[in-house]
């Protein structure tokens, strides 16, 4: 069957026709697929007493906990991550395409092996771990810190990937030009790549903000599910799910209202109108 | 046109075809093979129903078992919602209530008491529930929705001690493997799984007096196809021989009454 599709899809490159009539049958097929679980969301939403549920102390701690999480791994992703980008998309090191790879490789992970990679590297006997224990007597897990970094481990990779791709596509013209006139690299940074990445960096810290958000796995292995300190939101749907319907209903439904605003905001960036 | 729309139908067909073979085994309504068995147990009976599960497709012709082990809990709601069980094997009475219209009347056949689970060699030297509270311990219990969580926490309302664990857990096995991990102290779970637990965690008993009884019942699941594979599992597991597999692993008889 894919012989087919590939002699079909040669041939619909050269000629000038749209889709193929059938395409509609299995491109309807796609959308209701991804839209109807959406609507059993909303259909199984308790509008009436939303606020109420929205406003229970064990949905506004896992709301405020997960604000803070998020924003604080958006706040590591880019102040490691933006050098990061711009390593890889300026400076020919040796490695460079294996960095990259290392790099993407938490956005393809299964997060909960994340969450254990991450137990065995910063967990109090993990190999970085152990010494933060015995030197500073830090350990990370089951705390609201764990909690950050290992949502800023799963979302990273976006932040870095997007504004690598800014980087790339910008006019270095700029640059050069501020560097004629005498600016240092620092300032060139500051003043003329940094306005001009702009749009991509907004989108990656958007995408990398939406990823911290709904990090789950990682999570609840490595920082573990404490009301308060580690219970973030998805780990609050999912424990409210196996007791109360509804709550996990109604958390749930916060998460689809973000990650559609952080969609919305993006569309021109990524949908641009045609 | 007219070839292309019968080539457009041919594609369609093996594509509904796909969708038929790849959806079968999730279709609980009957596409599956009939003598599969689908057994949702508490996470507490891995090894022994891994056991059990041996047995019975040894003794019924190769007959197939899938366990789905998770905490009691979230079996009940996947049940409630239609998940496709035959048969359900709680760690609590109120989660097997809570499931009471869609299972046939349920039998008790197991029953657990707590332990606490440390690091072996018991490096914190915990000696019993006071020795929880100290601050410098991190204790790990399972979440109140959990029910090894709630004996926990019934058990330390008994005693009337108040600690402030680092973590609820999902299930109880999560328990035991923050502490093997060297992550937690200490952590309130099943017997059982201090003795299934792999060699680097120890138990420390809780006495009989502050300790409660966790009682296993099981029951066939009402919209079962295969009600036939589904009694005869739930008859293996109440008989001598299934009761003697649980008792290898650490389970008591369950509570007469």
């Amino acid at each position: 069957m894919t012989a087919t599709a590939r002699r079909r899809g040669r041939r619909a490159a050269t000629t000038k026709a749209g889709a193929p009539a059938w395409f509609a049958v299995p491109a309807a097929l796609a959308v209701g697929f991804l839209a109807v679980p959406l609507l059993g969301l909303l259909e199984e939403t308790p509008w009436r007493n939303l606020a109420h549920e929205l406003t229970t102390p064990l949905v506004l701690e896992a709301l405020r906990l997960s604000l803070v999480c998020s924003l604080g791994a958006v706040a590591i992703s880019v102040l490691l991550g933006v050098p990061l980008a711009f390593m890889l998309a300026r400076v020919d090191f040796p490695g460079r395409n294996l960095v990259r790879a290392l790099t993407t490789l938490p956005m393809v992970l299964p997060p909960v092996v994340g969450g254990v990679a991450l137990l065995l590297a910063f967990g109090r006997r993990g190999l970085v771990g152990q010494w933060l224990d015995q030197a500073f007597g830090i350990t990370l897990p089951f705390t609201t810190t764990g909690a950050i970094l290992a949502e800023a481990f799963v979302a990273m990779p976006f932040l870095v990937i997007t504004t690598e791709a800014g980087l790339r596509a910008m006019d270095r013209r700029f640059e050069d030009a501020a560097a004629t006139l005498g600016a240092g690299r620092w300032l060139t940074f500051r003043r003329v790549t940094l306005p001009l990445i702009g749009p991509s960096l907004g989108a990656g810290a958007a995408l990398c903000w939406a990823r911290a958000l709904g990090e789950f796995g990682a999570t609840i292995t490595f920082a573990g599910n404490l009301p308060g300190t580690t219970q973030t939101m998805p780990l609050a749907v999912y424990l409210a799910l196996e007791t109360d319907l509804q709550a996990a209903v109604a958390l749930s439904l916060i998460l689809l209202a973000v990650s559609l605003a952080v969609l919305i905001v993006l569309r021109d960036r990524w949908f641009p109108t045609a | 046109m007219v070839r292309s729309w019968i080539r457009s139908a041919a594609v369609l067909l093996a594509v509904a075809v796909l969708a038929a073979g790849c959806g079968g085994n999730d279709d609980p309504s009957g596409a599956r093979s009939p003598t599969e068995i689908r057994v949702f147990a508490a996470a507490s009976l891995t090894a022994a129903f891994n056991q059990l599960g041996e047995r019975y497709t040894a003794a019924n012709g190769g007959s197939k078992i899938t366990f789905n082990f998770a905490g009691s809990q979230a079996l009940a709601t996947q049940i409630q919602q239609g998940a496709p069980a035959d048969v359900f094997a709680s760690a609590d009475v109120p989660n097997m209530d809570k499931v009471k219209d869609l299972v046939d009347p349920p039998q008790n056949f197991a029953s657990n008491r707590l332990q606490i689970v440390v690091e072996k060699g018991n490096p914190k030297g915990v000696k019993g529930l006071d020795d929880l509270a100290g601050k410098d311990l991190k204790v790990v219990l399972a979440a109140p929705e959990v029910p090894v969580g709630k004996y926990a926490k019934q058990i330390l309302d008994k005693a009337g001690i108040s600690i402030q664990p680092v973590s609820q857990e999902d299930n109880v096995k999560a328990v035991v493997t923050k502490v093997s991990l060297g992550e937690a102290d200490a952590g309130i779970v099943y017997a059982t799984d201090v003795t299934a637990g792999g060699a680097k965690i120890e138990g420390v008993d809780i006495p009989k007096d502050q300790n409660v009884t966790a009682t296993y019942p099981i029951a066939t699941v009402k919209a079962s196809k295969n009600q036939p594979q589904a009694q005869a599992f739930v008859d293996l597991v109440r008989s001598p021989d299934g009761q003697q597999v649980l008792e290898s692993f650490g389970f008591l008889p369950p509570p007469t009454s």
